[in-house]
């Protein structure tokens, strides 16, 4: 028994140390974020604040990227909502109404999610300035959409191939169509999944940089192009950079916080095997 | 190919009143440049006219009572998408990099493979980002792995508070590369003497000076490998979760038998466990790798563009719409790929040939 109790000690201290060490770069975040300005030192970066809690740092991030967490918002709720009812409609087919060669159709889809964007990114950028979507939000949401759609179609195909035909031959006997079975048994079913596919995608199209980066001109710059190009800046202090790094992350934090469960199966769904 | 035809009036009147309004819309969009505000509508206006115009398609098809057909029809816009965006885009990139193509004004002049020679023989930066690339991958693999199996392990012995302690070490996945880049890039503070910060500061604080170094600036290729520190800080919790979800789906049957007969939890870990974990590393090495070949926006934050940090990414990056060298940036983007391909394509046959038997 003693022995369990020490090695359990053991354990217990590896994983509080290892948790100190992931939490780090938040507790910095979060220490430097609220101090003010006149406490700010690099060389008191781990001291705690004596003058109780500031939000000066906070108010000035959140001045240099208020148009950018705007941007940010207006390009990823759409893309998400369109991502999940596009993902759901191909997964259904490619689950339920096979054919044949959709197995290597579906493969050849999935392909598209592994590719590094580089090696499309000349003709992409040629592209959307010829359909002048080029510089500005809209195009960002259907290239996210269109690059999305591997692994949207992947999440749904493989939850749907979870649900049993039983339920839809018992449909089909009813009379209803593959538009009707979709429409009033498999949809509604399909709540869990568009919770992890809304959450993977928002999450994802937040975080993403390069399309954002090459695609937009400085107006609609999304968060993330917004943020390296202030810790590319000379003339923001290292503090105010912080706070805008942590109010950067926050949504996707929150996310992730809060929905924590859905955020881990899409997760695991980009590791295939379902 | 039609087995049966069922014509219903109220389909069919939708169906040429969405045709009707789509055609309406191309005609429309094509005469006209919508604008709101500064935003470009006539693309997108084009784009869901057609749709329109495509959805009373569909109806039409509903009506011939083929359902193959109208599965392949209703996966056709995604299935033109995938086509035009990875394939044909793969192959217009092949062909610029085929290509003289520099400065802002498309040049197809035929090159062979002069700009994939040049990378190999002429290029020192790029032969330095292949360097950087390989210690990146493997640094980043490994300690992925290690510490991800370490955590897993840990959280297995079914310990209270398992949950706060997986939250806690899958939580740095939800923030983008550029957030991680750009903190890590302070907290690895070279700075020395009084200048001293960061983590360094920590260390002194903590009287671990020996400790501290001088992180990226260090000669290469050590330099290098601290910058896997914040990927690894980001991925491991995910592969964390990957061998937990491998752990836990082992009976626990074959554990108590193996007890039984007398073997010590190490035993059961080194005997049992670890060679059925051996799909779940596959797994997880494609996913780390393919992301590691991928590695741009992390090194653009952390990096700041120093080329003793410089990945193939970030050079397809520079040297495409900094530098407009379209030739060499495809020529980059295409050795990629074939990179990553070379790592996921057997992955994915193999994927789909275990799903075909079933």
């Amino acid at each position: 028994m003693n022995r369990r109790i020490a090695k359990n000690t053991l354990f217990y201290l590896i994983l509080i140390a290892a948790a100190i060490v992931f939490l780090l770069p938040v507790y910095l975040m979060v220490l430097t974020g609220f101090k003010p300005f006149n406490e700010v030192d690099l060389k008191t970066m781990w001291s705690l604040p004596t003058t109780g809690l500031h939000l000066d740092n906070f108010v000035a991030g959140f001045q240099q990227l208020a148009p950018n967490l705007a941007n940010s918002l207006m390009m990823v709720i759409p893309e998400a909502l369109l991502s999940a009812l596009l993902g759901s409609i191909n997964g259904y087919l490619l689950s339920k109404w096979k054919f044949r060669g959709s197995n290597l159709l579906f493969t050849l889809i999935l392909f598209g999610m592994f590719i590094p964007y580089q090696s499309i990114l000349i003709p992409l950028v040629k592209f959307m300035q010829f359909l002048k979507l080029y510089g500005d939000l809209p195009g960002l949401v259907l290239v996210h959409m269109i690059y999305g759609i591997p692994i949207t179609t992947l999440i749904f195909r493989n939850y749907y191939a979870g649900i049993g035909t039983e339920i839809l031959e018992a449909g089909r006997i009813d009379g209803a169509s593959l538009v009707g079975l979709y429409r009033y048994i498999m949809f509604p079913l399909s709540a869990p999944s568009f919770a992890v596919v809304i959450i993977w995608q928002f999450t994802q199209a937040w975080n993403e940089f390069l399309f954002a980066a090459v695609l937009t001109n400085q107006s609609h710059w999304p968060v993330t192009v917004a943020l390296n190009n202030l810790a590319y800046s000379q003339l923001v202090r290292w503090n105010v950079l912080m706070a805008a790094t942590l109010l950067a992350a926050l949504p996707t934090l929150l996310v992730y916080l809060f929905l924590g469960r859905y955020f881990l199966r899409g997760l695991m769904a980009g590791a295939l095997k379902g | 190919m039609f087995r049966s035809f069922k014509l219903r009036p109220n389909q069919l009147i939708l169906a040429v009143v969405l045709m009707l309004a789509g055609a309406a819309g191309v005609y429309y969009f094509s005469n006209n440049d919508i604008k709101f505000g500064t935003t470009d509508l006539t693309s997108l206006g084009l784009l869901i006219s057609g749709l329109v115009f495509y959805i009373g398609i569909l109806v039409i098809i509903g009506m011939f009572e083929n359902e193959t057909v109208l599965s392949i029809s209703l996966l056709l816009p995604s299935i033109v998408a995938i086509a035009i965006f990875v394939y044909g885009f793969i192959g217009w990139s092949v062909r610029v990099s085929l290509s003289q193509w520099q400065g802002l004004r498309p040049d197809y002049t035929w090159a062979g493979l002069e700009q994939y020679y040049n990378l190999f023989h002429n290029d020192p930066r790029f032969l330095i980002d292949i360097r950087n690339t390989a210690v990146f991958t493997v640094g980043f693999i490994v300690g992925c792995l290690v510490i991800g199996l370490g955590l897993a392990i840990l959280l297995d012995q079914r310990l209270k508070g398992e949950a706060l302690f997986r939250g806690i070490f899958l939580f740095p996945m939800s923030i983008s590369f550029i957030a991680s880049g750009v903190v890590w890039a302070w907290l690895m503070n070279p700075a020395t003497g009084d200048r001293l910060t960061g983590l360094n500061l920590l260390f002194h604080i903590m009287h671990l000076d020996p400790l501290i170094n001088l992180w990226f600036t260090n000669p290469q290729p050590w330099g290098m490998a601290f910058t896997v520190i914040p990927a690894v800080w980001q991925l491991s919790g995910f592969t964390m979760a990957l061998y937990l979800g491998g752990i836990r789906s082992i009976s626990d049957d074959l554990r108590e038998a193996a007890r039984v007969d007398g073997a010590t939890e190490f035993q059961i870990y080194r005997y049992i466990i670890l060679p059925m974990l051996q799909p779940v590393t596959l797994s997880a090495v494609i996913i780390l790798g393919h992301m590691s070949l991928k590695i741009f926006d992390l090194i653009v934050a952390l990096g700041k563009q120093d080329i003793r940090l410089d990945v193939p990414g970030v050079y397809m990056w520079t040297t495409t719409f900094q530098a407009d060298n379209y030739a060499q940036g495809a020529a980059i983007g295409v050795l990629m790929l074939v990179s990553v391909a070379i790592l996921v394509v057997p992955y994915l046959v193999q994927n789909m040939r275990t799903e075909t038997e079933i």
